[in-house]
């Protein structure tokens, strides 16, 4: 049996819009991909303890409440004191290009996939970076 | 150290990230976890495992997530396996059970797993009972196995669980009559969800003139019928007080150890039938050893029990 991809997208912070995620979601899910969706207004410290449990390959975070650069952050770093920077962190939602660049610089987010991204280029960039 | 074994000594240790690794391999069907799996054996046999099953819909997770709660407020640790269907199309799956337990989800002392069905071979079944086994190891009190009951498999899985819970809801029209065939033969206790709806009186009276008719003679376990509205918490301490109650029946009336060696010989079978048909399809595949069988029943020379009986001579079975 191969290896199965699995992908745990989350909703972090005080943010109620969820349709862009679960959209993401389905795309993933048709690609064959075990998608893990943690529901709305998650902590930091719940999706980071609920990605170890399940075991993904990345984590998925969607922001649209403009605390990303507080959120994000706060879970890479916990991601690393759990010796599970091996996760492949994206995000996505309202995340200004200035923003992104510092994410991706400083804070372990390997991709922003921002408004207007066709799914498939986020599949692509999934099974790239696996090696699938 | 290999990476199982490292794996499994991290977990006996109590490390979370190396329990999801091992779940991982096992799902995977990785061959290295077989050597954790037998190092973790006789570490297992502790847990109490509750088989949680019923149409989707009927509040599993939600109830899952309380029964977990009140088992926290009682010092015990819990492990949730919530199995999910896989596309058969795209090989993919959503899985959200997730979502409806986020009141867990901070609390290190509870375990979620996810899995997809997946489901090649009745691959489903041995990972399932792999897992639970990892858990059990691991060290969890109660294990929680969440499926929608849908298929033999899973139902399989739950009713080989110490105690079977069986979930329904008012108003689902033919609710009753669907349980009926198949599910009510393997349910301990049965639970009326959603309880503050309409009709809900109506569906535990016939849930309970049905456990009344159940055969098995006055010794036997009478299965107890449960009012809940999970949503609230309402009727889960209840609940908790039912499954405890089974657990004493069995151990006190002996049964607990015909289903303990209920639960080995599935999960050897499990096991077996899956490498057998492994090796089987392997076999006849085209340039595979016993192609040429496939090719006598194409030509009407050899019918299909013919043909098995010849591949199984051909395995060394």
């Amino acid at each position: 049996m191969a290896q199965k991809v699995r992908v745990f997208l989350c909703k972090p912070g005080l943010d109620g819009h969820d349709r862009g995620v679960l959209i993401v979601g389905q795309a993933l899910r048709d690609a064959g991909m075990e998608v893990i969706y943690s529901g709305l207004k998650q902590t930091p410290e719940h999706l980071v303890e609920a990605a170890i449990q399940e075991d993904v390959d990345v984590l998925g975070l969607s922001i649209l409440s403009g605390a990303h650069m507080a959120l994000i952050p706060r879970i890479t770093d916990l991601l690393a004191e759990r010796e599970a920077q091996d996760i492949i962190v994206l995000a996505g939602g309202v995340i200004p290009a200035a923003d992104a660049e510092v994410l991706i610089r400083d804070h372990g987010v390997a991709r922003v996939f921002g408004p207007g991204t066709d799914t498939r280029d986020i599949v692509t960039y999934i099974n790239e970076r696996l090696g699938i | 150290m290999s990476e199982a074994r490292e794996l499994y000594q991290k977990l006996l240790a109590g490390d979370r990230r190396a329990a999801a690794k091992l779940i991982s391999m096992v799902e995977d069907g990785e061959e290295g976890a077989r050597e954790a799996l037998e190092a973790l054996h006789k570490h297992s046999g502790r847990a109490h495992i509750v088989g949680l099953t019923g149409s989707p819909g009927s509040g599993k997770s939600t109830l899952a997530c309380r029964l977990a709660q009140e088992y926290r407020t009682r010092g015990k640790s819990v492990g949730i396996v919530c199995v999910d269907p896989t596309s058969p199309f795209t090989g993919g799956a959503l899985l959200g059970d997730r979502v409806r337990m986020q009141e867990l989800s901070g609390d290190p002392e509870v375990f979620i797993r996810s899995m997809g069905s997946r489901g090649a071979l009745g691959g489903l079944a041995v990972a399932i009972n792999d897992v639970i086994n990892i858990l059990d190891a691991f060290g969890k009190d109660y294990i929680i196995v969440e499926t929608v009951g849908a298929g033999q498999v899973e139902i399989e899985v739950v009713k080989y669980a110490h105690t079977c819970i069986v979930v329904t809801m008012p108003g689902a029209g033919d609710e009753i009559q669907a349980i009926k065939a198949g599910i009510l033969e393997i349910g301990d206790v049965f639970v009326v969800n959603k309880a503050d709806r309409d009709g809900a009186m109506h569906t535990l009276a016939d849930l309970e003139m049905m456990v009344e008719t159940k055969p098995g003679g006055v010794q036997a376990w009478k299965p107890p019928v449960v009012a809940t509205v999970a949503l609230e918490g309402e009727g889960v301490d209840l609940l908790a007080g039912e499954i405890a109650r089974h657990y004493d029946f069995l151990k006190e009336s002996g049964t607990l150890t015909k289903k303990i060696v209920g639960r080995m010989k599935a999960e050897v079978l499990a096991i077996l039938s899956l490498q057998v048909s492994e090796a089987a399809g392997r076999a006849l595949e085209d340039g595979g050893e016993a192609s040429a069988l496939v090719d006598r029943m194409v030509e009407r020379e050899l019918d299909p029990h013919g043909a098995a009986e010849e591949l199984a001579k051909e395995l060394d079975l």
